[in-house]
């Protein structure tokens, strides 16, 4: 076990958590800094994911690591029957930190128990992603200049968006205003409800993305309503189209409304919306880069901050 | 009192009696604390009358003395379970059934897509709410009942 692993966003503090957005904000004033050469990182993806192995090994080399791993669990030992315990302590022998991702839920949490190297959660099934969260993160502190005081509109998908429920769990911190905007079949589970009532955060919810909701918004977070997340497809025919965003719709929104999303989108955001100032998701996944190089770093128990001043 | 008598039935002399096991629940105890394979004196009676429960199992075993553990693992299917240990013919000590903070290699994690279902090892579950006995899964976050749990 290695206390610097990174599992879930729970794990971090709010002071942690402050500290990775300004090494974050670091790396995206030096996008280049060298300062792990000579290390090597792994990204072991046990269950494909280009985007955010791509976002990960990106970072790892703009820090001047070298990068091995996998992408595809198929052309791995795990194919072959090893034991998620003895692919890790194989790697282990080799790197110095551990990105994994993992179609199985707790995967990572697992992996922390069986090495000594740092392990971060690049995604374990539908449980935890905790670099989107410092993504989602640092794009709400970059474009609001605060984390403190900010209502937060989330629409589509609040049952199974595990983006929605771990931006929640870390916002807990500062003082949000939640807005929460969904069908019926996809609300907000109970047990983040719950999770609100006993943090005192305040939040509404709403069946109705209506321009109320809107215009009170200062972030509007965006998500992907799936047709197989339905158990009655009627159903998904009747909502599928309440939950999307078109320009016209942010006309009387605030000033420093942005929108985000954690990519990909379908149609729950119209193409008219991508030229509107407010649109902020290609940037957000731009920030992913600085947000991982800043994980990565943190993992190696790596203080950038520190590290900048004595080096002048 | 009726435990009393009964308790002189099996004239246990060192040992262990677990009392106060609802009985839909006695055999799944019997198998918990791994009793199918001991070699010394195993009573087990079932169906008994019970003021507090209508029906109750109770375990007598010899020379077997459980830590604590073992025994309160018992907690998650019996929590009314009473432990009494018996020593030259006496009850020396008489307690209830805790449920432990952490429950190690015991529960079944429903979720099919947990790891624990899926690698050799052991699951892990945190109490969470002991009054309503509601279990997380340490790897995947599932919630469970203690009423409702499969053991493993
Ligand atoms: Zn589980």
């Amino acid at each position: 076990m290695n206390s610097n692993s990174l599992v879930t966003i729970a794990d971090l503090t709010k002071e942690q958590i402050l500290h990775i957005l300004k090494q974050a904000q670091f790396f995206e004033e030096h996008p280049n800094h060298r300062i792990l050469e000579g290390k090597v990182v792994a990204t072991l993806f046990f269950e494909p994911s280009t985007r955010t192995r791509l976002s990960f090994e990106t970072a790892a080399n703009r820090l001047g690591a070298r990068v091995i791993g996998f992408s595809d669990a198929g052309t791995t030992s795990s194919s072959k029957g090893e034991t998620l315990k003895d692919t890790i302590k194989m790697v282990s022998n080799y790197v110095d930190v551990i990105i994994m991702r993992h179609y199985l839920e707790g995967a990572a949490r697992y992996a922390t128990e069986v090495t000594d190297i740092p392990i971060i959660n690049a995604g374990d099934g539908s449980n935890q992603h905790p670099s989107q969260t410092i993504l989602d993160l640092y794009s709400i502190y970059k474009t609001q200049g605060t984390l403190e005081n900010l209502t937060i509109t989330m629409v589509g998908d609040l049952k199974y968006g595990r983006t929605v429920h771990s931006l929640l769990m870390a916002m807990r911190h500062f003082n949000p205003t939640f807005r929460f905007v969904a069908c019926d079949e996809l609300r907000m589970p109970r047990e983040y409800i719950e999770f609100c009532r006993d943090n005192n955060i305040s939040y509404t919810e709403h069946t109705d993305f209506s321009a109320d909701v809107i215009n009170s918004s200062d972030i509007i977070y965006m998500t992907r309503v799936q047709r197989e997340r339905f158990t009655d497809i009627l159903e998904y025919e009747k909502v599928k189209d309440l939950y999307n965003l078109c320009n016209s719709m942010l006309d009387d929104s605030r000033d420093n409304l942005r929108i985000l999303h954690p990519l990909p989108r379908v149609n729950e955001i119209s193409y008219d919306v991508d030229d509107n100032p407010k649109a902020y998701y290609f940037t957000q996944a731009k920030n992913g880069l600085y947000a991982r190089q800043a994980l990565i770093c943190n993992a190696l128990g790596i203080d950038i901050l520190k590290h900048h001043t004595t080096n002048g | 009192m009726a435990d009393k008598k009964e308790l002189a039935v099996a004239a246990l002399r060192n040992g262990t009696v677990i009392d106060h096991i609802p009985s839909n629940m006695l055999f799944k105890a019997v198998k918990l604390l791994d009793l199918e394979n001991v070699a010394s004196q195993l009573t087990i009676g079932n169906n008994l009358n019970s003021k507090r429960l209508g029906a109750k199992g109770i375990i007598k075993v010899a020379d077997i003395f459980f830590t604590d553990s073992v025994i309160n693992r018992l907690a998650l299917i019996a929590p009314t379970a009473v432990i009494n240990v018996i020593r030259d013919y006496e009850v020396v000590e008489k307690h209830p059934v805790i449920l432990p903070d952490v429950i190690t290699g015991l529960v079944k994690c429903d979720n099919p897509k947990c790891i624990t279902n899926n690698e050799p090892m052991k699951t892990r579950f945190t109490v969470v709410d002991r009054s309503a006995g509601i279990l997380r899964c340490d790897y995947c976050s599932h919630s469970v009942t203690t009423d409702r749990a499969t053991i493993l």
